[in-house]
């Protein structure tokens, strides 16, 4: 098999796995009680919150647990426009961002807040000019992605950061896709909150982050305990924190190996499928792009056909089809750089670990070719093409 | 997600490619929502379809439901073929996933699209034969 979907999610490393194995059975007091079963598991899990505060340049008491990137996000935004209504009811985010953001903007919007939301050059990445211009007095929260899930752009981060420290706004960005395999430092980039989520680092499914910048005011979404310093109910997953820890302090310690290979692989691939196929786009900044991203449109084809005859050859990747959205448009992603319906239905999204080959992307380069040829042959699009019909 | 037989046409498609001197051919969907497909009939002086071919743009189940609607009208005459609704199709192929029903529907409507041509290419009109629509 060759696995080629690690935007949606990685394997677990083998460390990490070790690391959590004794906090299920052995070690499986509540952190919150005062025997040392249980309160000792309070030191591992303040060791993992060091250790993920140390990777983003952060202090210890500004990271907190979540049960994933999702959770984060929406904790993010709620409980800051809830903070802050007083001040003001505007957020603005982009068309890019991942539902988790989106979907928590559409809920905010419903309670009475403004959103306005960026649109994208074609290469996915955000106007700093545009986004100057949208502040507005009642602007309370930006909310930006690190970088996108789907076409791979790392936006300007830094640049964000430095507008919405410029005008006393708060700045949230959404790391998920970027965390542990990009470089993060919140105080270098001005990042107020940002979320994160384990799985996509290979660290276990169900855990995630949400630093919170001191001073920032941001109550609760899970209510039920005095947990994570008042701001997280429920009992901490232990085994799930630990893990997310190992997994953090294996992305530090491999970060730039990881990314150097993942990035040759990842040219390889793309210069490999732009030469040898014909009617083809590459999604997503050229340079300004996660290591282990590649994404390309295909004409003529659908992407839900491509991804099961590739399944047939053993080969994992994503589609922006609406096919296999579960909705009848594709990607919004893909829209929102400009792309056609029928150029965004024909997306195919390959996301790499430092475990992909040079031989494994040949391999994938050749089954494509003849999928897509067999595709082709079967469209009325590509037969209209030939003809010169449209 | 899929049934064996939905795979099975999906992976070995019957009937597919054109008619080069067709009697009636029709194309339903939007490459917009991300189907289409068109249809290829060649029909004999008895009303009965000889030939059924097809070209899809689309998901495993717009080919395969494709492939089968084809395979379901061939042999039959242009009356019969009309009773080829989207639920034979889904039938033949031992159903389909809830969000992939309107692709048996498209198959319904493309097999009508064709008989339509047909019925205007030669200047008759077939009771209960709808004109083709838009995307569904």
């Amino acid at each position: 098999m060759i696995y080629m979907d690690n935007a949606a999610t990685t394997r677990t490393a083998p460390e990490v796995v070790q690391a959590m194995m004794p906090y299920f059975s052995e070690h499986y007091g509540n952190p919150s009680a005062i025997y040392s079963l249980g309160s000792s598991n309070r030191k591992a899990i303040n060791e993992a919150r060091r250790t993920v505060a140390s990777f983003l340049g952060a202090k210890q008491e500004e990271i907190y647990f979540t049960a994933g990137g999702s959770e984060a996000d929406n904790w993010a935004l709620k409980a800051v426009a809830e903070a802050y209504a007083g001040r003001g009811k505007h957020i603005i985010t982009t068309k890019i961002e991942h539902h988790a953001v989106l979907h928590s903007c559409e809920y905010l919007e419903k309670q009475g807040f403004e959103v306005t939301y960026l649109g994208v050059d074609r290469d996915g990445l955000v106007d700093l000019g545009e986004l100057e211009a949208a502040i507005r007095p009642d602007t309370i929260l930006i909310s930006v992605m690190f970088a996108n899930n789907e076409i791979g752009t790392i936006e300007p981060i830094g640049g964000i950061g430095d507008i919405a420290r410029k005008h006393g706004i708060l700045f949230h960005t959404d790391a998920v896709q970027a965390f542990g395999h990009l470089p993060i430092d919140v105080e270098e980039l001005h990042i107020d909150l940002l979320s994160a989520s384990g799985h996509k680092f290979n660290g276990p499914k169900g855990t995630g982050v949400l630093y919170i910048r001191t001073g920032v005011k941001a109550g609760s979404l899970i209510h039920g305990g005095a947990q994570e310093r008042n701001r997280r109910a429920g009992t901490e997953n232990v085994p799930g924190i630990v893990g997310l820890g190992a997994a953090v302090a294996r992305a530090a310690a491999t970060m730039e190996e990881r990314a150097a290979k993942e990035t040759a692989v990842r040219d390889y691939l793309i210069g490999r499928i732009e030469a040898e196929i014909p009617y083809c786009r590459l999604n997503g900044h050229r340079t300004k792009r996660l290591p282990g991203n590649v994404n390309f449109s295909f004409q003529f084809v659908e992407g839900e056909s491509v991804l099961i005859m590739l399944d047939m050859k053993g080969i994992c990747g994503s589609s922006g089809s609406a096919c296999t959205s579960g909705s009848l448009d594709p990607s919004h992603v893909l829209l929102a750089t400009g792309l056609k319906h029928e150029e965004a239905h024909g997306s195919l999204r390959l996301s790499l670990s430092e475990e992909n080959t040079v031989e494994e992307a040949d391999i994938v380069v050749e089954e494509l070719k003849g999928i897509l040829t067999k595709l082709r042959n079967m469209s009325p699009l590509y037969e209209d093409f030939l003809k010169g019909r449209n | 997600m899929y049934s064996e037989k939905v795979m099975d046409h999906f992976q070995n498609p019957r009937n597919m490619g054109e008619i080069e001197d067709p009697s009636g051919v029709g194309t339903v969907g939007n490459a917009k929502c991300g189907d289409i497909m068109r249809m290829f009939l060649k029909i004999d002086e008895n009303g009965v379809i000889r030939e059924a071919k097809f070209k899809t743009f689309g998901c495993g189940a717009a080919v395969a439901t494709s492939s089968m609607a084809t395979e379901l009208v061939k042999g039959k005459t242009v009356q019969e073929a009309l009773q080829v609704t989207n639920r034979a199709v889904m039938e033949a192929l031992d159903g389909l996933p809830p969000e992939k029903v309107h692709c048996s529907l498209l198959a319904e409507e493309a097999i009508h699209a064709a008989l339509w041509d047909y019925a205007e290419r030669n200047g008759i009109a077939i009771p209960a034969c709808n004109e083709p629509g838009q995307c569904s």
